[in-house]
């Protein structure tokens, strides 16, 4: 709330926000080539909308099948009919064969086509330039073909896919067979062993790398050049900063990735001799390869979801966010910090005694900036007034999730606790509490939070605070017996296991179940609020960054005169209107007056 | 001293297993300052979260009082802290690993052979086992090599891992003083049998590990009794049934004597030859509508080991009629052997007694 009112010479006159136009960016031009060529940054965000989320839907549904497996400490799914005794029986063959193709696909379909895109790709493309009161992102055209290349890296994996359940029926695609390393492709197992899907699967990570790139250099461009009057880089939104942090990763760690890919690529079909010790190759380096890009990669996926967050408590607790500062600079700090820690990952691998010292002793820096930021939101909520409406709900969820997937971040990094825990379910717990518990519940969050504005309408509320609960419980019990089983030593990447892990194992089962359950709640209800959800108004949740100054949905152009930037955290500026349902600009309430112009002006 | 202890035997049960080796104690000290620092920290948060949004709810009508946007004296405070207890804990964490990865100087040498999907533990002696066992007490330090891709070797009540890496030897090392039979589990994805890639590890007395040294260099019955034990110890049970079931390879189930068809060239009749060759270079026929997966046992199966294993590939089928003979039956046996022993059944391994080493 803002101190001491006086006269607002920058307040967005009232009559702005009574009609919002006919047209909108959605039903501005018909048909599907309209769609496919689209250089609308909000389109091309509805499409990787649609994309991501349906691998969202494979990658739970080869979690779902693999849980359930797990139901039983026996392998149990695939059923034969023996000849000699004419009854079905366990094929325990084929059943390890599936449950290794089932988590394999599960990971890389939700690290390469879920979680790294989903908050950059969907949320920023389509709000980022309109939080600038920009009408796009600098490079409108890069941005098409970053979806398109999206596209043509998916259909790898579809490839892969298609491969695997053709081959079932004994149809067999080149290649396609599907791919059982892991999403971690540890070679030798992936150069010389393993099931031909490897070079298509590798092949689609590599495209869609590319689509993150060329994503992290248009925001970088955008937020660069296209900052409205008023906006300079300490007024500027914390998911801005967010996304900010997270671009300078895309760019510099990506293209490591798509090397090391090249080169396994490289080692499976021309024996090259890089990874494979029979060739004179090291396993190892290709270790270090990989998690050069992909620990950074995590903090790809982290940071937009901080970001949102932000958002997110600032504007339901009605107050201005606590520690802005300290937010935005731990964002670079975690960006940059993230680059020299990925031998954490690889304590045990025999690298040396001294590498694994500096490793840890690195690891645990990075612990200190997330930590400070979750001191700042709780902060935040100190004599603020909390609403809770949907996103609110998950942005508190994501608090305590990010909390415990934190905390036990702290015991793989100790060296001597990560030896008997490394590789073991108390990893997988750890990291689902970040990347699911904190990523995904932040994406619902932002989704929940930018609906209307995208859809120009309004989900149910009571529905979206339901399915908010039964994730919460459901993830937890999914999680929670996972730790267990992880510090009683149950190795992950296991189909069949002792029984004694079994009980662990059917509450992690339920809950998986209980969280899929929620997730279908949340399709049903975005759905229906998409058709018929009550119209929206311009600024429903009453927040002060740009994009809520345009209609719900917003026109094609987005802004016709763009909007001067103030503190995006003063919540002052607005006023609530009962007849909307939403807020307007408090004409009472003014500001101090915007500080020179740095920015140039919007060109296309 | 202070880190032998737990912190609170109670709670202990909910996390870990009992520890049994001698660094056990210490790691499961940090184990539990770490836990109980995160479980402190973690409910202080919550708890101020949870009574924030129920004071600062919103109540219509009521008007929360200003608040500070920042405070340079908390945002350090709230920095400096965490940054002690990380430095502490990484303190510990290297401490105690420097005692994990230096062997003390007297350990006792075993080597590990990982190979999809077994383990085969190899004795100074040169005797191989696919089950550990350790003497009580005595360091022992596992030299660790692979056949073919990246495999894990972890006992989670010694509170050991390492990754067993091809190319090069890594180690391991520690010390049980409590005999019991531990879990071993193999950590890292190697493929098809990864979930089953377990062993145990046997702790008991000098006497008792020098006697079963003894029974393991020296095996004593008929060759098909040691070659089912072979068969059941040496890592061909992961991928070969006796009942004709399917597996990974083919079953050896009326295997003997009969025709066999392969991917490229032309079939033939299996005779101990072919057996031979399956068992050291497998890769040079591949029976039709199996994987080409089986590792060779080159080095790891001497020539009688292979010639018992071919015996009781023999009894297994419908085509192999035993003749009666009056030489010895066993492998490296010098004892006088009677008609029913020689009619192979039943005959105890451990019956008859010492005899010359094996060749």
């Amino acid at each position: 709330m803002s101190s001491t009112p006086h006269a607002n010479p920058n307040a967005v006159p009232a009559v702005l926000y009574v009609t919002p136009p006919e047209d909108n960016y959605l039903t501005h031009d018909k048909g599907i080539m309209s769609w496919i060529f689209t250089l609308d940054h909000k389109r091309i965000g509805v499409m990787y909308m649609v994309a991501v989320c349906t691998f969202f839907l494979f990658g739970g549904i080869f979690a779902l099948a693999l849980r359930t497996e797990l139901f039983y400490h026996e392998a149990w799914m695939v059923k034969t009919f023996d000849p000699v005794t004419h009854q079905r029986v366990v094929d325990e063959t084929a059943t390890l064969i599936l449950y290794n193709n089932m988590f394999t696909l599960h990971g890389a379909i939700m690290v390469f086509l879920f979680i790294i895109p989903a908050i950059p790709a969907i949320i920023g493309n389509i709000i980022l330039p309109i939080m600038l009161g920009a009408k796009d992102v600098a490079f409108p055209r890069l941005n098409l073909m970053s979806l398109w290349i999206y596209w043509i890296g998916a259909s790898f994996f579809v490839y892969v896919l298609l491969g695997g359940v053709l081959n079932v029926i004994g149809i067999r695609l080149p290649g396609g067979m599907g791919l059982d390393t892991g999403w971690t492709f540890y070679a030798p197992y992936s150069t010389t062993r393993s099931l031909a899907g490897v070079v298509p699967a590798t092949m689609g990570a590599f495209t869609v790398g590319f689509s993150s790139i060329l994503t992290g250099v248009n925001f970088i461009t955008t937020l660069h050049i296209l900052r409205p009057r008023g906006m300079t880089w300490f007024r500027m939104p914390l998911f801005l900063w967010g996304l900010y942090a997270t671009s300078i990763i895309q760019i510099l760690a990506t293209p490591v990735l798509a090397i090391t890919l090249l080169l396994v690529i490289a080692e499976r079909t021309l024996h090259v001799g890089i990874f494979d010790p029979a060739i004179g190759g090291d396993p190892v380096l290709y270790q270090h390869f990989f998690w050069f890009y992909s620990h950074p990669a995590v903090y790809i996926m982290i940071l937009p979801a901080m970001g949102v967050i932000s958002e997110v408590i600032s504007v339901f607790s009605r107050k201005h966010i606590f520690g802005y500062n300290f937010i935005a600079f731990s964002s670079i700090a975690i960006a940059l910090l993230g680059f020299i820690v990925w031998g954490h990952h690889m304590f045990v691998s025999g690298q040396s005694a001294l590498t694994d010292s500096i490793f840890s002793l690195l690891t645990f820096s990075v612990a200190i900036p997330s930590a400070v930021k979750v001191f700042n939101w709780v902060a935040t909520l100190y004599r603020g007034s909390i609403h809770f409406k949907t996103p609110m709900l998950y942005a508190l969820g994501f608090i305590i999730l990010f909390m415990v997937g934190g905390l036990t971040g702290l015991f793989l990094g100790a060296l001597s606790v990560d030896v008997p825990l490394h590789d073991t379910y108390f990893v997988i717990a750890h990291f689902h509490y970040v990347a699911m518990g904190s990523m995904l519940f932040a994406f619902l969050a932002g989704m929940y939070y930018w609906f209307p504005k995208i859809f120009g309408r309004m989900y149910h509320e009571n529905t979206g605070r339901i399915a908010a609960l039964v994730i919460f419980v459901g993830f937890n019990l999914a999680f929670i017996p996972q730790f267990i089983a992880g510090t009683k030593g149950m190795p992950r990447r296991w189909a069949t296991y002792p029984e004694k892990y079994e009980i662990y194992m059917r509450f992690s089962t339920v809950g998986a179940y209980m969280m899929a359950t929620g997730l279908f709640i949340v399709a049903g209800n975005w759905v229906h609020g998409m058709s018929r959800g009550r119209k929206a108004p311009h600024n429903p949740w009453g927040s002060n960054t740009l994009e809520w100054r345009c209609s719900s949905p917003p026109p094609y152009y987005n802004f016709k005169k763009s909007p001067v930037a103030d503190d995006p955290y003063n919540l002052g500026n607005w006023q609530y209107v009962s007849e909307e349902e939403g807020w307007v600009p408090r004409q009472t309430e003014p500001l101090p007056s915007a500080p020179p112009d740095r920015t140039l002006p919007i060109t296309h | 001293m202070f880190m032998h202890q737990p912190i609170l035997p109670m709670l202990a049960d909910i996390w870990l297993s009992p520890g049994a080796s001698t660094i056990a104690g210490p790691v499961d000290w940090l184990f539990y300052f770490i836990l109980y620092i995160s479980t402190f920290f973690f409910f202080l948060i919550l708890t101020l979260l949870i009574v924030f949004s129920w004071k600062y709810r919103y109540q219509p009508g009521k008007v929360q009082p200003d608040a500070p946007k920042h405070s340079t004296a908390l945002e350090l405070t709230w920095t400096f802290i965490p940054t002690v207890i990380v430095i502490v804990i990484f303190y510990y964490g290297f401490k105690q690993y420097l005692n994990l990865a230096v062997p003390p100087p007297n350990a006792y040498q075993i080597t590990v052979i990982a190979q999809t999907w077994s383990y085969g533990f190899q004795y100074p002696n040169g005797s191989v086992d696919d089950k550990l066992h350790i003497p009580a007490g005595v360091p022992v330090e596992m030299l660790l090599e692979s056949k073919d891709v990246i495999h894990g070797f972890y006992v989670p009540e010694f509170r050991v891992k390492k990754d067993i890496v091809p190319g090069r030897y890594n180690r391991l090392w520690f010390q049980c003083n409590i005999p019991d039979t531990y879990d071993i589990y193999c950590t890292q994805y190697c493929g098809q049998g990864h979930s089953k890639m377990r062993s145990t590890c046997t702790v008991e007395s000098l006497a008792e590990f020098n006697n079963y040294l003894d029974r393991l260099s020296h095996p004593v019955g008929p060759k098909d009794q040691i070659g089912l034990h072979l068969y059941q110890t040496r890592g061909c049970m992961g991928c070969h049934t006796i009942d004709g079931s399917k597996g990974t390879g083919p079953t050896w189930k009326n295997m003997w004597g009969n025709n066999v068809d392969f991917e490229s060239g032309p079939s033939l009749i299996v005779d101990a030859p072919y057996i031979r060759e399956s068992i050291l270079l497998p890769a040079a026929k591949i029976v039709k509508g199996f994987p080409n997966v089986m590792p060779s046992f080159q080095g790891q199966l001497k020539d009688w080991q292979i010639d018992d294993i071919i015996a009781f590939i023999q009894t297994l089928s419908d085509k192999y009629k035993p003749e009666p003979t009056t030489r010895p039956t066993s492998g490296p046996t010098t004892a006088p052997v009677t008609a029913s022993a020689a009619a192979g059944a039943g005959a105890n391994l451990a019956a008859i007694g010492p005899v010359d080493s094996a060749k």
